[in-house]
């Protein structure tokens, strides 16, 4: 074998077709999404921010979408993949669409598409590396799931990914509870998000908060959350222990 | 050169413990509602049973009989020998006589019919208190007798109930709330019961 060959097949690189076709690691990742039912459908936020490592590289990327009428699709991890299941919604919708026959696909149904594809691409040992939250209103039903980027699905009246299964889950499983009016549930996510902004490194403080409820969506304009760090200790932090590493 | 490791696995481990017992004419199947990833619970409301039986009566004309169910499960788990549904499963119902039958697996389909079993994170610590308060007679006994317990279908249940109170305290996966189906000659019953959530 020449130099080259060896070098790249010691890091893996070389094999047969299939094998540099495959998902190894993430480049560009988007943090936590946390969503809940409320009274009237599903409330979700997600920050506008896009890693490349350690790099809070973007700050504008939308990572929640509307899908079809009843809809709306939030995913962390990488965004790249998170932009082709787009494309696969797409043309789902478009089929969907095309059978004009006055039924539209519901939260349900593309939670199922979306739980057949990252199970699938998970058995060729390619997968869509994305946790996806699935939320949405249907006939006075709410919906609300969550699927994994091995196809591991649930629905829950909570989710979160990412560290909003650490953080922010356990202010859900306390604070909440059915028929949440807009403000408390808007209040509820931001408290999430807060703990989210001061704890999580990847988090950044320009987030939305997408609404779903019978009537459709709406994605609020980027905003920020009011941040505290005038706590005494953080004046003099070494004075417990001075010399101190 | 060294064979580059997978970073990524394609399985996780989602927990949870499954009980079945079989009665002279009913079938007991239970199983917690907890879904664990490590050490997060992923949600408490999780069924892990199902109802299988639709695509054959459609198919064959009559309903799928709990032997003909034992063998599809076999081979759909042995299919993917060579890149297994990690799942352990038990499989509960009525054989042609109205019987309780359950079947046990592990992951590549390999299957039995017994008297009782569990599966999942619990059943290490559930089925020797099976075997302790069924009594089941020695599978190396010939002739082979059955495993089929004398026990009336309530006692049944309450004895499913203690298996999962006792299991949730020291398996970290078990927990939550319990789904116990209960199927007879009426057809078939469900009940739940709160198991602690820690």
């Amino acid at each position: 074998m020449s130099y080259m060959d060896s070098k790249m097949s010691q890091h893996g690189l070389i094999g047969s077709e299939s094998d540099s076709q495959r998902t190894l690691y993430p480049y560009v990742t988007g943090t936590s999404v946390v969503a809940l039912k409320y009274k009237d459908g599903i409330l979700m936020a997600a920050d506008m921010g896009g890693s490349y490592g350690s790099t809070l590289r973007y700050k504008t990327v939308e990572r929640m979408k509307p899908i079809g009428k009843h809809s709306l699709l939030g995913a962390s991890g990488e965004i790249s993949d998170f932009q082709e299941i787009l494309r696969y919604l797409d043309e789902l919708i478009l089929y969907d669409n095309m059978w004009d026959d006055g039924n539209s696909f519901g939260p349900k149904e593309v939670h199922n598409y979306l739980t057949r594809v990252m199970y699938n691409r998970r058995n060729k040992f390619n997968p869509l590396w994305n946790s996806l939250v699935l939320g949405g209103v249907k006939n006075g039903q709410k919906y609300l799931g969550m699927v994994s980027m091995i196809g591991v699905n649930f629905e829950d009246n909570h989710v979160a990914t990412g560290f909003g299964n650490h953080l922010a889950r356990p202010i859900l499983r306390d604070e909440w509870h059915e028929n949440l009016s807009f403000e408390d549930g808007v209040k509820l996510l931001e408290k999430c998000m807060r703990v989210l902004l001061y704890r999580d490194r990847s988090a950044v403080n320009k987030l939305q908060i997408a609404k779903i409820t019978e009537e459709g969506v709406t994605i609020s304009p980027p905003y920020s959350l009011k941040t505290f760090w005038g706590f005494s200790a953080f004046h003099n932090p070494t004075v417990g222990a001075e010399g101190s590493w | 050169m060294v064979k580059q490791q997978p970073n990524w696995s394609p399985y996780d481990n989602n927990g949870g413990s499954c009980v079945a017992i079989a009665g002279a004419d009913y079938c007991v199947i239970a199983a917690d509602t907890r879904m664990s990833s490590g050490y997060n619970i992923l949600t408490r409301d999780y069924s892990k049973i199902c109802k299988l039986h639709l695509i054959y009566q459609h198919q064959h004309n009559k309903q799928m009989s709990c032997p003909a169910m034992a063998q599809l499960l076999s081979n759909t788990l042995y299919y993917k020998r060579f890149f297994p549904y990690y799942a352990f499963n038990v499989l509960g119902g009525l054989d042609n006589e109205g019987k309780g039958c359950v079947f046990t697996y592990d992951a590549v389909g390999s299957y039995e019919r017994v008297g009782y079993s569990s599966q999942g994170s619990g059943s290490t610590l559930i089925m020797p208190f099976l075997d302790n308060q069924l009594k089941s007679p020695s599978p190396l006994l010939l002739p082979a007798q059955d495993a089929v317990t004398p026990l009336s279908e309530s006692e049944a249940v309450d004895l499913v109930k203690t298996c999962f109170a006792s299991a949730t305290e020291r398996d970290i996966y078990t927990g939550d709330r319990l789904e116990i189906v209960v199927l007879n000659a009426d057809g078939i019953r469900r009940e739940y019961m709160e198991l602690r959530k820690d």
